[in-house]
């Protein structure tokens, strides 16, 4: 008990005091993991929409198949991205293993199935009420599809930030391909992670702490969006 | 050249012909085989109790469910993923998440309006319709007589040759059903073509010129609205006419 007290007291001090060795880890796992994010929803969202206003065969399947995605373990992500990008990989020659760069890849892979698979339900949905209406105007498949996502775009804060959640939480697979390298590839999951088993707590939990800050605080600020959005276009 | 005349002077959808129309769902026969004309001219209301496919037959000929046999044929069908030269309004209007006048730019912007004619021409269309003062407030926030109106701004925006309505006053109030019908009866003085369904006899008296009455997914009768309304020639119409309350 002692310890945690002593170590939350530590954790505060280093925050408060902007420690330049937390706020390089603090920045570096933001600027990944929004970057993951970017690309996450440039793919993941599209892919979604279309998923919800096409009919095709198999597309219960694939709806199926994306639903399992969003449960991809992150080290399984890992070990795929790591075997990708490793010198005997496809895409060893870029060199790019043990890079930020890798990490927010893997990042970028792992919560695309989720934003997809989010999006396709909220998209649907809201086909159900949309599609007469639009194929009305003349409206084609992609443009409804289009359409849908700017119409429904303060739902689909929530789900971005469900991806920023996941991506910046995960520390299975940005340990593997990014190597928690100090200075360089070491991100705040990874930094709690090794902190602990080295024992140096204060550090661990100051960091744990602002991760905890940056999720609710963004979770708070989309929730504030959302609430005014709502009252202001229905 | 070519295009340039069709844009002033569309080639006319009507007469719209529907031979031997059948429509299914699973082993249910909704429509069960409709031959008929649509002229342009007159003001067309579809009566029936419900369940008799009234507002499936307007899906089928504005295009939005195929049928399962029988053809529906325009006389100058509108080019695939080209500008439509028909509308339809809902018995409940669906409005996009932007403001009034954004509902009917994107309207207009789907028919190929260049952006630089969109505004204006859909503040004349909301102006028509008394919501002008609405321009910017969000549309999913007016009320449902407002979202009535600014659906039929958006129709006298696109200035379609036929507009199809499906019970479009159906859940309001007598003020804003008059507006309505005010609107629609001036789209018809600008020469669009009228098909509507309702279930108001009132509204029937006011705004048809001739009744296509159906019953059990066919057509029953088909009449002149005087006629019709004084003398129905079929014992479905007959019992129709009873048994509905006249407003």
């Amino acid at each position: 008990m002692n310890s945690i007290a002593e170590a939350a007291g530590q954790a505060f001090l280093l925050v408060a005091t902007a420690d330049p060795k937390l706020v390089g880890i603090v920045l570096l796992s933001l600027r990944i993991s929004l970057a993951a994010v970017l690309i996450g929803c440039t793919i993941g969202l599209p892919i979604g929409a279309a998923i919800a206003v096409n009919e095709f065969r198999g597309r219960r399947t694939l709806t199926v198949i994306l639903n399992g995605l969003m449960g991809l373990p992150s080290v399984v992500v890992g070990l795929v991205v790591y075997l990708l990008l490793s010198r005997a990989g496809p895409f060893g020659a870029w060199g790019i293993l043990f890079t930020p760069t890798a990490m927010v890849i893997a990042q970028a892979i792992l919560i695309m199935p989720t934003i997809a698979a989010l999006s396709r339900q909220v998209v649907a949905d809201a086909w159900e009420e949309y599609r007469e209406q639009l194929l009305s105007l003349g409206e084609s498949r992609l443009g409804a599809a289009a359409t849908l996502l700017w119409d429904l775009r303060f739902s689909l804060v929530t789900i971005v930030l469900a991806g920023f959640g996941r991506a910046a939480s995960e520390v299975g697979a940005v340990m593997i391909v990014g190597g928690n390298i100090d200075g360089v590839t070491r991100v705040m999951t990874t930094a709690i992670a090794l902190e602990t088993s080295k024992g140096d707590l204060p550090l661990a939990l100051g960091l744990g702490l602002i991760l905890l800050a940056v999720v609710l605080a963004l979770n708070a600020g989309a929730h504030v969006v959302k609430e005014t959005a709502q009252r202001r276009y229905g | 050249m070519t295009v340039a005349v069709h844009m002033r002077a569309p080639l006319s959808l009507l007469p719209l012909r529907l031979d031997d129309v059948v429509f299914e769902v699973g082993a249910r026969r909704i429509i069960r085989g409709i031959s008929m004309t649509l002229e342009a001219g007159p003001r067309t209301v579809i009566l029936g109790p419900n369940g008799a496919g009234k507002s499936v037959l307007l899906r089928l000929c504005h295009g939005l469910l195929p049928p399962t046999a029988g053809t529906i044929r325009w006389n100058a069908p509108e080019l695939p993923g080209g500008p439509r030269q028909q509308a339809m309004v809902f018995q409940r209007p669906v409005m996009l998440r932007r403001s009034a006048l954004g509902n009917v730019t994107y309207a207009l912007k789907r028919m190929g309006v260049p952006y630089g004619e969109r505004r204006e021409r859909a503040l004349e269309a909301l102006r028509r319709v008394g919501l002008e003062p609405f321009a910017g407030h969000a549309a999913r926030v007016l009320s449902g007589g407002e979202q009535q109106r600014l659906a039929l701004a958006r129709v006298w925006a696109l200035r379609p040759q036929v507009l199809f309505l499906d019970e479009p006053t159906a859940s309001l109030d007598p003020g804003a059903t008059h507006e309505i019908e005010n609107v629609i009866g001036a789209l018809h003085a600008a020469g669009t073509k009228i098909v509507m369904v309702t279930h108001n006899l009132g509204q029937t008296h006011r705004l048809a010129d001739e009744i296509l009455f159906m019953h059990e997914g066919r057509l029953v009768e088909r009449a002149p609205a005087d006629r019709f309304l004084k003398h129905p020639a079929s014992r479905e119409a007959a019992e129709f006419l009873e048994g509905e309350l006249p407003w």
